[in-house]
């Protein structure tokens, strides 16, 4: 009983937060398609072991790089594998790596940016240090030396993509707290005996919640490309599981004899996955920028 | 502060972020949890085995005698006169010098990167101008969408796709490698294939490595445009809206030359130190690109070279990525400093 409340309030809250965007004009449009498109892969993703037509790691369902058909809607692989399973399972880990990756860098890079900029001195100085030079090198680079070094697994392949990303949630964070931390209101918490950590998460966190927003949106976007370009070079978790990158990968073997199916959908559910995300940051951070707002 | 003095700090500047860098590769490659030696056998070795490779490759060292032959070979000035290289130290497949293969492999990778930066940079600021210049109109929101969809496209997937209409249906471009292995490559001299054969005056070999470096850079140049769209778009965006552009309009000069004479000049720094942030994306780009198209530069040595799991040779490809990387933006800042004075007060 008390559940049903709960989601119904939560829902009674998200619905007029969700079609006030449509009044914003393009900006919002694109932020609620990206919700469509990202809320749609999550469904199918969850309720694919009950519709999917075939076992998708099961070998010789069909004929071998049978074109796409009636039987086949998205074709077979060099398996005979049918891809159209495969499509349907193959989000989850993507969507478990990305998760995972963007919860690390959240936890790690935002109390990090919070302390380090409030603290100030040499320890602020210090952190930035090793941020930037993190952040100033190629971040598939570093991923590569991770995972090359951690072995493959959902856990090892998130954080070492984490690494390449907490640097974005370090220094956004650490910018807006430079600037908020000097106004009246922070100084007037600390006048009045207010505890730094009070100060910290209950004052100043809250103002710097939306620019943390727009850098995870963006930060899930980048998960799931590097995600898909670990796999592609041979980094990927494993094969037993139905991946859109393991089949981006394999499809790769197969182009010269013109067998376009087998990259061409798991490619276009990379897509999808990636421009929801894509799409939410952007409309948000126009919808956030003071300086494009009349 | 004069240009003289800020580049001169510049680059005492650079020395800390570097020794930082190459402690953090060090970190990684042998300090965290995993033996590489162990790694690279995969358990299939006896340890007498594990113990003669530890032994020739120096990694039975205690670890700081390990990191300071590691730094020292890269200022070796001694052994860089003598190979042409720095000391990275040996391969574990092959015991070759890892520094000799990463400078062969490298000047496929600065090609591509080149001409990658010029496509992206050209797609890039024109359409963001334009995009800017309609805003939002149509073409606005077309502009925007390519942009939005080129950020969420694999760049493999991409280079796949080109592949398989160019190459495989079309069959109008190569789908790999520098040059038709049916000609020479020419003489080397700065190691670009383009730059070598017109010193060589040779138009056939430059039309022919120009032909194979166009799928790989269009594809990495269009993945990138998606950034250099979204970064013209938003300055133009707000420099339009600055007062000295009405002035400029209302002093009634033509519209092209206070876009392009105007706002695009001043819209330009970002836009610059962009690149520069870009240039780190562009080489983590350039790795999948180079997989994807079998292009042989430093990103598919790096892919090679972990299907073979050998550490130290992925340890020295690490390193010269950091090493161009630095490099790159230090020449970023300082030309961001000739171009803006007020970076030199």
């Amino acid at each position: 009983m008390s559940k049903v409340k709960i989601k119904q309030s939560i829902l009674a809250r998200l619905i007029p937060r969700l079609t006030s965007l449509t009044k914003k004009g393009p900006s919002g449009w694109m932020a609620i398609l990206g919700i469509i498109i990202l809320s749609a892969l999550v469904i199918m993703t969850v309720i694919a072991p009950w519709i999917r037509p075939h076992d998708p790691i099961k070998t010789g369902v069909g004929p071998i790089r049978a074109p796409p058909s009636s039987q086949f809607p998205m074709g077979t692989n060099h398996l005979g594998q049918d891809m159209l399973s495969r499509i349907l399972c193959g989000g989850s880990i993507m969507l478990q790596i990305s998760t995972l990756s963007v919860l690390v860098c959240f936890l790690i890079g935002v109390p990090l940016g919070l302390f380090s900029s409030y603290v100030g001195g040499i320890f602020d100085r210090a952190c930035s240090l090793v941020i930037d030079a993190i952040y100033a090198f190629p971040g598939l680079v570093i991923a590569i030396a991770i995972a090359a070094m951690l072995g493959p697994g959902v856990v090892n392949m998130a954080l070492s993509i984490a690494v390449v990303y907490i640097p974005s949630y370090f220094r956004i964070v650490r910018s807006q707290v430079l600037s908020i931390k000097e106004l009246t209101y922070v100084e007037a918490a600390r006048a009045s005996g207010a505890k730094w950590h009070t100060i910290v998460f209950r004052y100043i966190f809250p103002n710097v919640i939306p620019s943390i927003v727009v850098v995870a949106t963006i930060n899930f976007a980048d998960a799931v490309l590097t995600a898909a370009g670990l796999t592609f070079i041979g980094l990927g978790v494993t094969k037993d599981v139905p991946d859109w990158g393991w089949d981006l990968t394999d499809g790769r073997a197969l182009l010269s004899s013109g067998t376009w199916w087998v990259i061409t959908f798991p490619g276009i559910m990379i897509i999808l996955l990636a421009l929801g995300f894509t799409l939410i940051e952007e409309g948000l951070s126009e919808l956030l920028n003071p300086k494009l707002q009349r | 502060m004069g240009l003289r003095s800020y580049i001169i700090t510049r680059i005492l500047l650079t020395i800390p972020t570097l020794l930082l860098l190459l402690s953090m590769v060090f970190l990684v490659m042998r300090v965290l949890p995993g033996d590489p030696v162990a790694l690279h056998f995969e358990k299939k070795a006896t340890p007498e085995q594990m113990e003669t490779m530890r032994r020739l490759l120096g990694l039975d060292k205690p670890l700081w005698t390990q990191y300071i032959d590691y730094l020292w070979g890269l200022v070796d000035f001694g052994y860089f006169l003598e190979h042409g290289y720095p000391n990275l130290g040996k391969s574990m497949q092959t015991y070759e010098e890892v520094g000799g293969q990463i400078f062969s492999a490298f000047p496929a990778t600065l090609e591509l990167a080149i001409y990658s930066m010029i496509i992206a940079s050209v797609i890039g600021i024109l359409l963001g101008v334009v995009s800017s210049k309609s805003y939002n109109s149509i073409l606005d929101h077309l502009i925007r969408g390519f942009g939005t969809v080129t950020y969420a496209i694999p760049i493999f997937l991409l280079g796949m796709i080109f592949q398989l209409i160019f190459g495989v249906y079309l069959r109008w471009l190569p789908t790999g490698l520098r040059l038709n292995p049916a000609v020479d490559p020419p003489a080397s001299i700065t190691g670009l294939y383009t730059i070598d054969s017109l010193l060589e005056g040779n138009l056939f070999k430059f039309f022919e490595s120009l032909k194979a470096l166009l799928l790989p850079s269009l594809t990495l140049g269009i993945i990138l445009s998606g950034m250099f769209i979204r970064m013209a778009r938003t300055n133009m965006l707000e420099t339009l809206r600055l007062d000295f552009v009405t002035a400029a309009k209302a002093r009634g000069l033509k519209e092209s030359t206070v876009t392009y004479g105007y706002a695009l000049r001043n819209a330009f720094l970002p836009i610059l130190t962009m690149m520069g942030l870009q240039f780190a994306i562009l080489l983590g780009g350039a790795i999948l690109t180079e997989t994807t198209f079998s292009w042989p530069g430093l990103g598919r040595y790096i892919v090679d070279r972990i299907n073979f799991r050998d550490y130290t040779a992925i340890q020295g490809a690490v390193v010269m990525f950091g090493l161009f990387v630095t490099l790159v933006s230090l020449v970023v800042d300082i030309l961001y400093a000739y171009f803006d004075p007020r970076i030199r007060l």
